[in-house]
């Protein structure tokens, strides 16, 4: 993981990101599942756009296939950058 | 061989030999408010929704029908759709969503959406972002929005409607057509119900550039159908949608009756990619088809809804094609069109005008033309200029009416509709 990028830095966006895709503020944490928040394939698919625009990493659909809750995106994306 | 029978005998459409088509429900989005009662009301009442030159529907908000998550998942179009439908389904008293359920099995539910168009604003917001941030830039949802059968798929979905549901286009006729496709739907038996309308959102430069270059649109920003000075038609944007259910089966369930979606014409000029045929044919042969189909004279006919878009080639070949098809009775009864108080809503406008119809036969108003001052010579039937007015129905018989739409391409599309 680069310097550069924080953890918590990489939750922030997760969480602004799926806010903006409406998933409930206060429902949000880092073990809620993306069913309960019902973000689907299209939000992850835009999520997966924002974090290489953000970050230059890329995320495919094979990637994000087993990510079920926010804390394994942030996970995953941390791995990445 | 004896004596030849001259007498035409008056072919028996499909809808007069079938159980009818009742419309239990209606909704509508229109520059002249949120809801069918604003449009038709304030339409009687001589109020005009054009502002600068456009009729947007400025009352809408989408917040008031969808979630923010709803509303990033549909293009204006659609969301135009969902509004109409919620109002419509609620008007049938489909209360699904107080957990009463559908009145029908959902596999035994159609939906049909028109939209010419479908989501133009969403396919400019994807060009701009390629254009600026490269193929990266480019929404994943962009496709399932801009796509023309977005709003049909997005009541379906909504509303757990689970039999065929498709988009149908043929730009300003669509709304129409979506109607007829219902229609025909029912009586064959594929389902039990239809939620079915019209849908458009192109309020933008694009589409203002584009119909301008082909001096469609009314540089004066003025609608006035049928007037001399009229030069152009003025956009708008909106929707509509309708509920219907065979005769037997609203009885059986005890809804309330509109009106009865008597029959549906439509035909083809096969001539010009924008021009109508000048004398009108096209257009009368849908007009013609849509009473054959309801089994109705032209005697019987009380009203004409007109397509009069305030376009000088249009207003022209439909006052030729009503007279072609309605003969003498084409003088005696009054014509008006919807448009001179909402614009043109393109794909949206037949069923915004079916909408529009049902309730001025209900309450047996002929609405009036707005805007009409001084006819241009030739155009001599009554328009309904300037104010509302009773219309005449012979006692003892539903008011009937025909509703016209014609579309770029040559489609003619045209909806025979009885009061309840």
């Amino acid at each position: 993981m680069s310097t550069t990028v924080t953890e918590d830095q990489i939750e922030q966006l997760v969480i602004e990101s799926l806010q903006t895709f409406g998933a409930d503020a206060d429902e949000i944490s880092r073990e809620a599942t993306f069913e309960a928040l019902d973000i689907d394939s299209l939000d992850l698919a835009e999520l997966s756009q924002i974090v290489h625009e953000q970050y230059g990493v890329e995320l495919k659909g094979s990637d994000v296939a087993d990510v079920k809750t926010v804390d394994d995106a942030i996970k995953l994306i941390a791995e990445r950058v | 061989m004896g004596q030849i029978l001259s007498t035409r005998v008056r072919p028996q459409g499909a809808s007069s030999r079938a159980e009818p088509v009742l419309v239990t429900g209606v909704g509508a989005v229109t520059p002249l408010g949120v809801g069918a009662r604003a449009l038709h009301e304030r339409w009687s009442a001589g109020m005009v929704g054009i502002r600068d030159g456009e009729g947007s529907c400025a009352d809408f908000d989408p917040r008031d029908f969808l979630t923010a998550k709803e509303a990033r998942r549909a293009d204006r179009f659609t969301q135009l759709a969902i509004a109409a439908c919620a109002e419509a389904l609620a008007d049938a008293g489909w209360e699904e969503e107080s957990g009463g359920g559908l009145p029908y099995p959902p596999e035994r539910i159609g939906c049909v959406l028109g939209t010419g168009i479908g989501g133009i604003g969403t396919l400019v917001e994807g060009q701009e972002a390629l254009r600026d941030r490269g193929p990266e830039g480019v929404s994943p949802l962009a496709i399932p929005l801009m796509m023309s059968n977005a709003g049909a798929a997005a009541l379906s979905m909504r509303h757990g409607l689970r039999g065929p549901s498709f988009a149908v286009s043929t730009a300003c006729a669509s709304g129409a057509n979506a109607l007829g496709c219902a229609l025909r739907m029912l009586q064959a038996g594929e389902v039990d119900a239809v939620v079915a309308g019209g849908s458009e959102a192109g309020l933008m430069p694009l589409a203002r550039a584009a119909f301008g270059a082909l001096d469609a649109l009314s540089p004066s920003g003025v609608s006035r159908p049928f007037d001399a000075l009229r030069d152009g038609f003025v956009m708008g944007e909106g929707a509509a949608v309708l509920v219907l259910e065979r005769a037997g089966e609203a009885h059986g369930r005890g809804a309330r009756a509109l009106g009865t979606l008597k029959g549906f014409g439509a035909s083809s000029d096969a001539h010009h990619l924008t021009a109508p045929l000048a004398d009108g044919a096209g257009q009368a042969a849908a007009m013609t088809a849509a009473m054959d189909d309801a089994g109705v004279d032209a005697q019987e006919i009380d009203y004409v809804n007109a397509h009069g878009t305030s376009t000088p080639l249009n207003d022209r070949a439909e006052t030729h094609a009503i007279k072609l098809a309605l003969g003498e009775r084409a003088g005696e009864i009054p014509v008006s069109s919807t448009k001179s108080a909402i614009g043109h809503l393109l794909g949206a406008a037949g069923a915004v005008e079916a909408v529009a119809t049902l309730l001025a036969l209900r309450d047996r108003i002929a609405p009036p033309t707005l805007g009409l001052v001084q006819a241009e010579d030739e155009l001599d039937l009554d328009y309904v200029p300037g104010a509302a007015r009773p219309l005449q129905v012979e006692a003892g018989r539903p008011a009937l009416a025909l509703s016209n739409s014609f579309g770029f391409g040559g489609h003619n599309a045209v909806l025979c509709l009885e009061a309840a």
